[in-house]
């Protein structure tokens, strides 16, 4: 078993209900369950008709059991679908050791495309999401996984960015191979197609 | 992963979800029934059940409601049959006059409810808090902390309903059902219990005499519970300070400790057996403790019940909780509630936190999916109330389309009690037109309400011809909480096909007038609507139409939807964004840059509905067999 760079791992994966947010979650979680951690997870989707913010903790320990909700300023890693929720979830959990990864493609409220409110602007979003952790990476999972042909793999995208992050508890080969045992036919060669996007988009 | 259910493969450790530990500690139960009703957050238990039933050689059925689940496994019981009943909190108030008469008349075969209560209301109209019914009902109760005691309570549960012939329920927490952790699997049993012959003289029935022998088998269970492996005691042996958790409590507090400096001088008590209490374990602590602070989802219950100690054998202690203050008396527990609690219980100073912003963020509200029946069916009602003189009054009901009530459904409906209640709530509306009230009167439920509760309402509501029009939702689902079948369907928990009951056919036994019509169909569907609530009588609409998430899945040819941006004017037009903004489905966007609208490729599922719509025809559609 890899020393943990952190013990508990913290991980807030978060978006809007049906994006995908839960499944990438539950891959983090059982990658590492089969690494022989003590893993919890928990899901709020309360929200899971479209539209609500939703995210889930994966949370990892050598040996310790832990609640299924990590504590407020306690993620060591964000991952987000919208640049709105990722800010909200970046004030309550980040420090200022956190790394986050993002799509920064908005995904307007019903509010907003009603008339009722207006939008953030994108760029004060960007700074203050940067202003909240060590570092802020933009992925374009959303548009990598419509190049590809599915706008559902976008989740994949952002964990092929994750597994390339320092200090990441998965490397993309990890990762790679959870993939390859959970999907079969297409949807696995499309997978595999975004998740590289994505860990390249990171590096970039 | 069903594989991770039906291994023989002990002690090996898995990932489970709450939900899936349930169904696994079942099955090392070696139940032979099992029965439920979908409610979040429990729904996923007993269509796993259904998926092993035939493997595991055990019976699992989608009840058409909590009160047939939880009365087939008494009958069970009365067998010798081990069997499981699931419900949601509302479930369980459901079956509250069963469960009561059960617990009087006892059980032969071990009987154990699974109840899931849904702190701060994740997927519920209400948070509800399960122990006050197995308090009133004197039935057992577990509560487990983490995934592992899930699936271990579950066997313990039935040993404890077999040997004092008594019905326990397990409750859970949404945090628990919906989480996941590591769990270590026990054996499955190699062969399966026997059924008991019924003899003749056999009997399992609910009359008075029975009220002492209830009583009695409550204190049985609490000498049991007195030495329950689910009760654990960390800390000095006479703290000062100590807080007694349950549930989900437990591992937030053990967190908040270990962030506050693992405090040397505070004990934690952390209860399984939630009821009866476990007094003389708990009284061995309070007798030296100067405060205590319980730590318990929704109500103030391990509070009071130490209050109430405390004042039967007059200790001078401090009370802190839910009730008294110190932990947030409504929504869930989470460490952001629970660890200033302790912190301020304990006199630790918090861990510090970067400062962040504190201008408010935009908040989400709920909306129908992307190519939802019911919207269109809510923008035809509107439309067809905006033709009355007066308004009508419109009732809701229990469903995906309780969103009506909001923005998403054109603030659809005004009143809503309780599933099932539509049709009660709407027929006595409908007598009081012989009292000067001429308003017409529409209420709703979909297909799998329909047959859970409305059927008994809609037999007294047809039997005395009220003025009324119920429609019915029929998108051929449970959809809400999963795509449960229903009598309705034609298919069972274990996957059987059978024969399905044709709502119409019902209804118009019924002596309804039954119409039906297509909410996509917007402006034939008003009109129709619109004449049916100038009828007198009782009439039935039924809106047939799949969910949307169904009719995606199921579609074999590929629509592409997009808006012809020299055709839309924009702001231009007059129409007020109707898509965007009136129609409302996340497939419908704007782009804010160019002042027209667009289609949001990501979130639309290609009903076609908005091309129908818009004023200028710009929407278009495009149909082509998949590849």
């Amino acid at each position: 078993m890899k020393q943990l760079m952190y013990d508990p791992l913290n991980i807030v994966i978060c978006g809007i209900g049906g994006q995908g947010n839960v499944l990438a979650a539950e891959l983090v979680a059982s990658a590492m369950n089969d690494l022989e951690y003590r893993v919890a997870e928990g899901e709020t989707y309360g929200a899971a008709q479209r539209g609500g913010s939703v995210m889930s903790h994966v949370r990892v320990s050598a040996d310790t059991d832990l609640g299924v909700l990590i504590p407020a300023g306690e993620a060591h890693f964000i991952i987000g679908f919208e640049p709105l929720e990722t800010l909200r979830i970046a004030r309550r959990y980040a420090n200022p050791e956190t790394k986050i990864i993002y799509d920064p493609r908005p995904v307007y409220p019903q509010s907003v495309l009603r008339g009722r409110t207006v939008y953030p602007d994108l760029d004060d979003l960007k700074a203050e999401i940067a202003s909240l952790c060590s570092k802020a990476i933009e992925v374009p999972a959303a548009d990598i996984a419509l190049e590809c042909g599915d706008s559902r793999a976008a989740n994949i995208a952002l964990l092929g960015a994750f597994s390339c992050l320092e200090g990441a508890p998965l490397n993309t080969k990890e990762l790679e191979e959870t993939i390859a045992q959970r999907f079969k036919g297409a949807v696995l060669a499309l997978n595999q197609k975004v998740f590289a996007m994505g860990c390249e988009a990171a590096k970039r | 992963m069903d594989w991770t259910l039906t291994t023989n493969a002990p002690g090996k450790t898995v990932l489970m979800q709450g939900n899936e530990a349930i169904v696994r500690g079942a099955v090392e139960s070696g139940i032979h029934f099992a029965a439920s009703y979908p409610g979040s957050p429990s729904s996923q238990i007993l269509g796993m059940l259904g998926k092993i039933a035939k493997e595991r050689n055990f019976y699992a059925q989608w009840a058409t409601n909590e009160i047939c689940a939880f009365q087939a496994c008494l009958g069970t019981s009365f067998a010798g049959a081990r069997s499981i009943c699931i419900v949601k909190q509302n479930g369980l108030l459901c079956i509250g006059d069963a469960l009561f008469c059960a617990a009087q008349h006892g059980i032969k075969g071990g009987v154990v409810v699974v109840t899931s209560d849904d702190p701060s209301a994740h997927s519920s109209t209400n948070e509800f808090d399960s122990r006050h019914m197995a308090l009133s009902a004197s039935i057992p109760m577990l509560e487990p902390t983490d995934m592992q005691e899930a699936k271990d309570m579950v066997p313990y549960a039935f040993e404890i309903s077999e040997r004092t012939k008594q019905v326990v329920i397990i409750r859970l927490t949404t945090r628990v059902c919906h989480g996941r952790g590591s769990v270590a699997l026990g054996p499955l049993p190699e062969v399966q219990r026997k059924l008991d012959v019924v003899d003749e003289w056999d009997r399992m029935v609910c009359v008075s005499f029975r009220h002492q022998v209830m009583l009695d088998t409550l204190e049985a269970v609490r000498d049991l519970f007195e030495e329950s492996p689910y009760n654990h005691y960390t800390g000095p042996e006479h703290p000062e300070k100590l807080i007694v958790a349950g549930g989900t409590g437990c591992l937030y507090t053990k967190e908040a400790l270990h962030l506050l400096g693992d405090p040397a001088d505070v004990g934690l008590l952390q209860l399984g057996t939630i009821w009866p209490l476990p007094e003389k374990m708990l009284l061995e602590k309070l007798r030296t403790a100067k405060s205590v602070l319980a730590v318990e989802e929704v109500d103030p219950f391990l509070e009071d019940a130490i209050l109430k100690l405390a004042g039967r054998e007059h200790l001078d202690l401090q009370v802190f909780g839910r009730n008294e203050g110190t932990i947030n008396r409504v929504n869930e527990l989470d460490p952001d509630h629970v660890l200033p609690a302790v912190s301020a219980f304990t006199g630790l100073p918090m861990p510090p936190r970067q400062k962040t912003s504190d201008v408010p963020l935009l908040t989400r509200d709920l909306n129908f999916c992307a190519g939802c029946p019911h919207r269109a069916t809510f923008f035809v009602l509107k439309q067809a109330m905006r033709r009355e003189k007066v308004p009508g009054v419109v009732v809701g009901d229990i469903g995906c389309y309780y969103m009506a009530g909001s923005e998403a459904g054109q603030y659809g409906w005004q009143v809503n009690n309780c599933m099932g209640s539509g049709i009660n709530v709407a027929e006595g509306l409908g007598q009081l037109s012989a009292y000067g009230m001429d308003q017409p009167v529409v209420t709703m439920c979909g297909d799998s309400t329909f047959f859970h509760t409305v059927l008994p309402g809609l037999c007294n509501a047809s039997y005395h011809n009220s003025n009324m029009l119920l429609i019915v939702l029929d998108n051929s689902a449970t959809a809400m909480t999963g795509f449960q079948p229903h009598p309705g369907t034609g298919l069972t928990a274990m996957g059987d096909e059978v024969k399905p009951m044709s709502i119409r056919a019902i209804c118009e036994a019924m002596n309804c007038t039954v119409e039906e019509a297509d909410p996509f169909e917007i402006e034939e569907t008003t009109d129709l609507l619109s004449g049916l609530m100038k009828r007198p009588g009782l009439k039935v609409l039924i809106m047939k139409q799949p969910c949307a998430t169904l009719m995606a899945k199921s579609r074999t040819e590929k629509v592409t939807v997009w808006v012809d941006q020299d055709k839309c004017l924009g702001d231009g037009c007059g129409c007020d964004r109707f898509c965007s903004r009136v129609w409302g489905c996340p497939g419908n966007s704007w782009d804010f840059k160019a002042g027209k609208a667009v289609i949001d490729p990501v979130s639309c599922v290609g009903c076609g509905v908005c091309a129908k719509l818009c004023p200028q025809g710009a929407i278009q559609v495009k149909k082509e067999a998949r590849v």
